[in-house]
């Protein structure tokens, strides 16, 4: 009889608090995860839209060839109206 | 049924109660968390969908642009030369000279000369038009000192008191006559009877 009070005071002072304590803590952990992933998924988002100007890289491109072609045309008539520097220099 | 074995029950139940409403509890925050990683799941997917290009448009423009500075250096270099082009790129950009042209690794040793003593003053006034130049709204030294639209301020200067209506009063024409300060050596035939020619036979 002494061995049943002596186990249930066990399990009422120390097995409940700690099994309460360790599940409180994996809840608390769980709740603390939630708001990090919705800034995360905010991050995401906002990070996809500002690459919604991406297709305008293929824009920049088509003018650098462009712009880049110019000066080599520019670049090759000055070539031939200007003199070249003297030897030596 | 003995008071210990009813406490002891009683006890297992809590537990068990405790048990229940914490994992559940803990089950909703876990579905909470995977409905948000769904949606940073959809995000990621869309940047990698809009990034998946970037690389290799940003490659060809670097080539682009590679191959436009290979030129404008090769030419610099070829109509100047190496110490001139130094002294051109020092008298432009203040500075830019000790880091060298790209092509030409011997540049970085070469002492920049003062862009004044190499070229005249109008090539040396063309090429520091830059950031006065109202064409030069995108130079690099930053935007354009002039208006383009309402550069007036230049010529604004050159009359300062206002445009004027008439010319200022020219030095008066020199004093002649017999009192004058300057006399000239007087002429032998002047009151004499004028000079005829000869009649033709």
């Amino acid at each position: 009889m002494t061995l049943w009070w002596i186990g249930d005071g066990l399990l009422f002072i120390i097995v409940a608090p700690i099994a309460v304590y360790l599940l409180d803590g994996v809840l608390r952990a769980a709740k603390s995860i939630v708001p990090s992933v919705d800034s995360i998924a905010r991050t995401a988002a906002a990070g996809s839209k500002d690459l919604d100007a991406v297709p305008l890289l293929l824009t920049t491109q088509s003018q650098v060839e462009q712009t880049v072609a110019g000066v080599a045309a520019y670049g090759a008539s000055l070539d031939v109206i200007v003199d070249d520097a003297e030897a030596g220099q | 049924m003995s008071a210990p074995a009813v406490a002891m029950l009683i006890a297992v139940v809590a537990i068990v109660l405790a048990l229940v409403y914490y994992l559940v509890s803990v089950i909703l925050e876990l579905r909470k968390i995977s409905a948000g990683l769904d949606k940073v799941i959809g995000s990621v997917v869309e940047i990698i969908e809009k990034s998946a290009p970037v690389n290799d448009v940003v490659n060809n423009i670097n080539g682009q642009l590679d191959a436009g500075v290979d030129l404008l250096e090769g030419l610099l270099v070829k109509k100047a030369g190496l110490t001139d082009s130094m002294g051109l790129i020092e008298g432009l950009y203040p500075g830019a000279a000790a880091a060298g042209l790209r092509n030409f690794p011997e540049s970085k040793d070469v002492d920049p000369p003062r862009i004044g003593e190499v070229y005249t003053k109008g090539t040396l006034t063309l090429a520091r038009l830059g950031r006065e130049a109202p064409i030069a709204t995108a130079s690099p030294n930053g935007p354009a000192i002039r208006n383009p639209a309402y550069a007036t301020t230049a010529s604004r200067k050159l009359y300062p008191g206002g445009r004027p209506l008439e010319p200022e009063p020219l030095p008066r024409s020199p004093v002649i006559g017999t009192d004058s300060p300057v006399q000239y050596e007087q002429r032998d035939d002047i009151g004499k009877p004028r000079k005829r020619m000869p009649a033709q036979g």
